[in-house]
């Protein structure tokens, strides 16, 4: 069978020195086969859990405070607990990682698909699921592959299908792959495409997946880091979890780090324990900016994420403070940016994927993030109005109203972006659009003003 | 947009809410929107359709809410009130929402109202106005698309306008089940479009244009005829079928340019077919015959004047004659031409429908139900004969509503599976021959051997309605009877609802021009005229005429030629009659051998009242003055009682009051005609029994021959964009009697008997029962009747493997 021929195929993993928790087995080039995975104590979580009842399965996790690692942070033994007493219920694995940035999935999957399996098993025992279905993401050849192997190895070896441990419990997985569309990383989108519709997001309310998901069953969504956490947990135990990272965000993340820094790859960091500065420029990270340089701006959390810039940069890589400073750490994406980046190409590059990615769907994002494109590209193009920038934050305003259009936030005194937006939209991909423009204009508008200034001279010079 | 409005009636009780600081109530589980509507408040909207599922997509209706966690912006058409909500349709903060969704939506928009069929009826135009920034930021490149791509025969897009309010492929998908418009591409690329090489044929695509927020969905035969301002209409009612499907006629510079379905709840919803919808180009057909006619020594028809046409008719009714047709007339005109015929003429042959169709004794023998009766949550439909989609359309998609959410449960027997099959808890394939041996096994087998998907027919409390249809000219219509009164026995509680093809049986029924004895009795069961008539069946009045028994055949709007199952027959009687006389509107295969033709008013040219299936009452609207020196089947007939030889006084003065909507046959005063139009009870008249012949036992497989919606009816055939829409005749086989006769797909097959051999295209299709060929009837290319031998009663054929081309 070919095996990791996708080229160009970077693998990106960066084995920092620190604790390991999901990473623990990267190492092993070949622990994406069922006999390392087995070797290394793989599939005894499994059956340690179902020694115990699902509903002590499910207490553990709650009490380890897993958050959600697919963005928004939700605990997810929190989330488990909005079920419905309504069967049949499904596990749906959020494999869909296509946030500008975010890579950390993708290595989970190919390193070790044994350990996601082995995680929605749990899951799925925990809470008398008896159907879970992995959607992933249409172009991760490789994962998709050794997902189907692992899939079908742990099937032939009694792991997953019927009494699984010689108990009374079956458990199916359904391999489902994505057909290239961002938005379907959000979970109703996923839930519609899964269906076989066209990937786009459900209103919630009342379309919350916990109520009404696949099927309009209750459904659980969670992401492929997040399920990946839960056999380390179940064998090591809520309280040895919380030894690691902070009160509010035990255990660590994957932090997929790109741009300008002199090591870009995903590292496995314990949450609260490290700040900024000494990610991007510990040696045991990503040594330095590129050239010695500094740092302009960075996207802590993935593009939709609000930017931060240097004096952001000794908060520590935990959820809690990161919210409190007017961003996220979301998909655990960061994009680093010395000083010669072009705050405005910068600022539409990022705009541009939303636009692009849009499914369409409402209205304010569909006809919005376009026309914030479009105005983006005039400035660059040497057509900016000195009106545009304005423009720009109002119909930012009209996709996510807030406190702040006009700019107001620099007469109010507010210190950041407010974050989480309020929206006009059905998902938050239209407001996503509205976080870059804002921060950049903040931060930069003198060289907007500069970039409309200089077309104007050159726009009429040549008329 | 549908036309009617829901009148602004206070809740007392309910769920508490304030709006806009008002205390009030909203039923539970009500819609926002819909609460606010009811209370006077009107918030603006695109995407939100009372008759389909919200989506919440245009987020035009966005409105501040506050559930006790401070207010929020959210979509009025996707939030159901909660207690103590606190809504503000006029805040700084919705208004701010309004206008930004306003703003976006015409940023793109090629504002081509000038050209646009929609303006003048637009509600982004009214939105814009109302809600709107009155002026645009966007000074970017708009969104370009070819303009406009024709979707279907029927229907162009213009991808420019579309909202993307997703209510076309909502409808397409949701309502009429044919999912074959979607949206394409993504962000501000997003399009409505078809797949490639699968047009949107659908029998109705109109409705998307009709509720299509824009001028993005545009139809053809409308496109460019009239503005908005210019139309005038008319409140009528569809008569291409008996579904009595409630319209609006509209109308410019004197012509009928328009359809659009209004929105009643005992009816059709606001849908129609598109054949409801577009029939109306008939009207003005370059063929329409515009004065009276005689033919020539030659063949070729010459214009005459009517009063010598009416002189030539009126001695021709004096003779021995009899009378085919008129199940299409107004209610009045029918009982004007039953009093005159009878009265005047003494004619007692005549018959309106055409002995393709269940009898009318039949009919009156058995129980009737409404739409809204049969499908009421919790009721189970049992559909015997055609698939409904073919017959009567708009009404079909009321059922598909209700059996795909589940709440009526629906078993059918059929000679092939109808379009819900899939969603029926058992659709029951049958063969001609054996329809009432198999509804008799399905009712009366024991729990045990009976399939538990049909326990709902038997030992339930659930109510029982059976829609039924002649599902087969090619077989005796007893075995149809027979199966109804099996169901009549074993459930004395079922009610009927007859699925008639053509528009107003039930009207001619009433008025006694179809043969049978019968009483007319208003709702609360007054009976208030007994109407004791003769008449004479069709198969009867065309014997005799081929027997030389009859000197003058009358039709009114009839063709036998292409209409009765036994066509030789129908010729042989056109032949044998010494005049013909034709009252209609275009030539057809009868009315070819015409002697004299009454060139009569089409739809829309006549006002009168329609009864549908159920019995219902409602208004036919004149909407434009009839062209030429056509006249109206009233006048025709009232002209004719005073030329009659034996005309009568008495009758003369009953004719002139009908003449001006009469007082007869039914006590038009004690029908209440509201919206919905009233409804007409006719009290049962048992029949006898029937016990149909058991069919003998032959080689070969027996003949079907069922209907298409677009075939090759008279005003189909002259509707300019509708007439394309006609199939061209294949037969089908189940894919097992295919393999069995040794027939390859994509060869003809020849397909022979006594009567006739013919070599035939065919298709397998596994929703053919086994051991029938499937044929439809009158569409281009073959006529399956030349198979058909009147007195057998199954036909059989032989099938084998043709040339090899
Ligand atoms: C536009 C958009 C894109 C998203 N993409 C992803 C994604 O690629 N992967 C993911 O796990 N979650 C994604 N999410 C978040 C999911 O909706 C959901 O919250 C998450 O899968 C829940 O898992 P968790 O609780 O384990 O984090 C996205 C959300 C939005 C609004
Ligand atoms: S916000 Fe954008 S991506 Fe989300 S539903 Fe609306 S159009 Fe689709
Ligand atoms: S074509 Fe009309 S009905 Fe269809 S999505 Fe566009 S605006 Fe809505
Ligand atoms: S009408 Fe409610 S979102 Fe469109």
């Amino acid at each position: 069978m070919p095996t990791n021929n996708y080229l160009p195929h970077l693998d990106g993993y960066v084995d920092n020195e620190g604790p390991k928790i999901v990473t623990s087995r990267f190492n092993d080039p070949n622990n994406y086969k069922i006999s390392n995975y087995k070797a290394s104590g793989g599939y005894q979580a499994l059956e340690s859990a179902l020694d115990i009842s699902p509903d002590a399965v499910a207490a553990e996790i709650k009490d380890a405070i897993l958050l959600g690692r697919g963005g928004a942070g939700f605990p997810a033994g929190l989330k488990w607990g909005f079920l419905p007493d309504v069967y049949p219920r499904y596990l749906v694995v959020n494999g869909d990682e296509s946030e500008p940035g975010t890579y950390k999935d993708r290595l989970l999957m190919e390193h070790d698909p044994h350990q996601l399996i082995e995680g929605c098993l749990i899951t799925c025992y925990a809470l008398g699921i008896e159907t879970c279905f992995l959607y992933v993401r249409g172009e991760m050849a490789l994962a998709q592959e050794r997902l189907a192997q692992a899939l079908n190895d742990a099937y032939a070896q009694g792991y997953i299908g019927k009494n699984i441990y010689g108990t009374d419990v079956g458990i199916d997985i359904v391999l489902h792959w994505g057909a290239g569309a961002y938005i379907v990383g959000e979970e109703t989108a996923l839930i519609e495409s899964l269906e076989g519709n066209r990937g786009m997001p459900r209103l919630k309310p009342p379309f919350f997946p916990a109520v009404k998901g696949v099927y309009m069953k209750p459904t659980i969504v969670n992401n492929v880091e997040t399920l990946s956490n839960v056999p380390w947990i179940v064998t090591n135990g809520a309280d040895k979890y919380k030894e690691f990272g902070s009160e509010a965000s035990p255990g660590s993340r994957m932090l997929a780090i790109s741009g300008h820094v002199n090591r870009p790859g995903v590292y496995e960091v314990e949450q609260g324990e490290v700040t900024f500065r000494e990610l991007f420029y510990g040696d045991n990270y990503c040594q330095g900016i590129r050239n010695d340089g500094d740092v302009k701006m960075f996207i802590p959390g993935g593009g939709s994420a609000p930017w931060f810039f240097e004096e952001q940069l000794d908060l520590p890589l935990e959820a809690k403070a990161v919210g409190a400073a007017g961003s996220m750490l979301g998909s655990g994406a960061i994009v680093v940016m010395d000083q010669t980046t072009d705050a405005v190409k910068a600022c539409l590059r990022v705009v541009r994927f939303f636009a692009r990615e849009s499914c369409g769907k409402c209205t304010p994002c569909r006809e919005g993030t376009s026309w914030e494109e479009k105005i983006l590209q005039r400035i660059l193009d040497g057509a900016g109005r000195p009106e545009d920038l304005d423009l720009l934050l109002d119909v930012g305003s009209q996709i996510s109203p807030g406190d702040y259009p006009k700019a107001a936030w620099e007469a109010e005194g507010l210190e950041a972006v407010p974050f989480p937006p309020k929206q006009t939209t059905i998902c938050p991909l239209g407001p996503s659009s509205v976080a870059p423009i804002t921060s950049a204009l903040r931060r930069f508008r003198p060289e907007f003003e500069a970039k409309i200034a200089a077309g104007r001279t050159t726009v009429g010079a040549s008329s | 947009m549908t036309a009617t409005e829901s009148s602004a009636v206070k809740a007392t009780t309910g769920v508490p809410f304030t709006l806009n600081g008002q205390e009030l109530h909203a039923e539970e589980g009500e819609l926002l929107i819909e609460a606010c509507d009811k209370n006077g408040v009107h918030i603006p909207r695109f995407c939100y359709h009372k008759r389909m599922e919200s989506v919440g997509m245009c987020r035009m209706c966005i409105v501040e809410v506050d559930t006790g966690r401070g207010p929020a912006l959210q979509p009025s058409c996707m939030l159901t009130v909660t207690p103590e909500m606190k809504v503000e349709t006029e805040s700084e903060a919705t208004k701010d929402a309004q206008d930004g969704v306003l703003e976006l939506l015409l940023a793109n928009h090629p504002l081509d109202c000038p050209v646009c069929d929609k303006g003048g009826e637009c509600p982004l135009q009214d939105n814009a106005f109302a809600y709107g920034p009155g002026e645009s930021r966007f000074v970017e490149e708009k969104r370009h698309f070819e303009k406009p791509i024709p979707i279907s025969d029927l229907v162009k897009l213009d991808r420019e306008r579309c909202i993307l309010c997703d209510r076309c492929t909502r409808f397409a998908s949701d309502v009429a089940g044919d999912s074959l418009i979607h949206f394409i591409d993504r962000g501000s690329s997003t399009q409505v479009n078809t797949f490639p090489d699968h047009p949107f044929a659908s029998y109705y695509s109109g409705n998307t244009v009709q509720i299509c927020p824009v001028g993005a969905l545009t139809a053809a035969p409308y496109r460019f005829k009239a503005r908005p301002w210019d139309l005038t209409g008319s409140p009528s009612t569809a008569t291409v079928d008996s579904s009595g499907s409630r319209v609006l006629v509209q109308s410019s510079q004197d012509k009928v340019v328009r359809i659009q379905g209004v929105d009643s709840d005992a009816v059709n919803w606001g849908w129609l077919s598109d054949k409801e919808r577009f029939i109306y180009e008939a009207n003005v057909s370059e063929d329409r015959i515009l004065q009276p006619m005689r033919r020539a020594v030659d063949g070729s028809l010459e214009p005459m004047r009517w009063n010598d046409a009416l002189k030539q008719t009126s001695e021709a009714l004096g003779k021995k004659a009899a009378a085919i047709g008129g199940a299409r007339l107004t209610l009045e005109a029918q009982h004007v031409w039953q009093k005159v015929l009878a009265d005047e003429f003494s004619v007692v042959s005549y018959d309106a429908s055409l002995g393709d169709d269940v009898s009318a004794d039949v009919v009156d023998s058995l129980p009737k139900a409404t739409y809204d009766w049969a499908f009421n949550a919790g009721s189970v439909v049992v559909v015997v004969g055609q698939d409904l989609k073919e017959i009567l359309p708009s009404i079909y998609l009321r059922l598909r509503g209700v059996v795909k959410d589940g709440s009526v449960e629906l078993v059918e027997f059929n000679y092939k599976s109808g379009s819900l099959a899939k969603l029926a808890r058992k659709s029951v394939q049958s063969r001609p021959g054996e329809l009432a041996k198999d509804v008799k096994q399905a009712f009366t087998a024991t729990p045990g051997e009976r399939s538990s998907d049909l326990n709902c027919l038997v030992d339930t409390d659930k109510p029982l309605t059976v829609i039924f249809s002649r599902p087969n000219v090619a077989e005796s219509a007893d075995y149809l009877t027979e199966a109804l009164q099996v169901i009549q026995s074993v459930r004395p509680d079922a009610h009927f609802l007859p699925a008639f093809r053509r528009g107003n049986t039930v009207g001619a029924q009433l008025a006694g021009l179809t043969p049978g004895v019968r009483e007319v009795a208003t709702e609360d069961e007054i009976i208030v005229e007994q109407v004791a008539v003769v008449g004479r069946p069709t198969a009867e009045i065309l014997q005799e005429a081929a027997n030389g028994e009859v000197e003058t055949l009358l039709l009114l709007g009839a063709d036998p030629i292409s209409d009765f199952p036994d066509k030789a027959l129908a010729e042989a009687a056109l032949d044998a009659v010494n005049t013909v006389i034709a009252v209609d509107c275009f030539e057809n295969p009868s009315v070819a051998s015409a002697n004299v033709i009454l060139p009569v008013a089409m739809y829309g040219e006549v006002n009168g009242h329609f009864v549908n299936s159920e019995g219902r009452l409602s208004p036919l609207g004149a909407r434009v003055t009839a062209p030429g020196l056509v006249r109206s089947d009233l006048e025709i007939a009232a002209s004719l009682a005073k030329t009659a030889p034996q005309s009568n006084s008495d009758a003369q003065s009953s004719l002139e009051t009908s003449h001006m909507l009469g007082s007869e046959p039914i006590a038009w005063d004690l029908l209440e005609l509201s919206s919905e139009g009233a409804r007409i009870k006719t009290p049962t008249k048992p029949i006898q029994r029937v016990k149909a012949d058991v069919p003998t036992v032959a080689d070969g497989l027996r003949l079907v021959i069922g209907n298409k919606l677009w075939d090759q009816g008279t005003i189909v055939e002259n509707s300019r964009t509708l007439a394309g829409l006609c199939e061209t005749f294949k037969v089908r086989i189940n894919p097992a009697d295919a393999d069995r006769f040794g027939l390859t797909a994509g060869a003809e097959i020849v397909v022979k008997n006594a009567k006739a051999t013919a070599s035939v295209p065919f298709i397998t299709d596994s929703s053919v029962a086994e051991g029938v060929l499937w044929a439809p009837a009158n569409v281009r290319g073959f006529d399956p009747r030349s198979f058909v031998t009147f007195s057998e009663s199954v036909c059989y054929v032989e099938v084998s493997a043709g040339e090899q081309k």
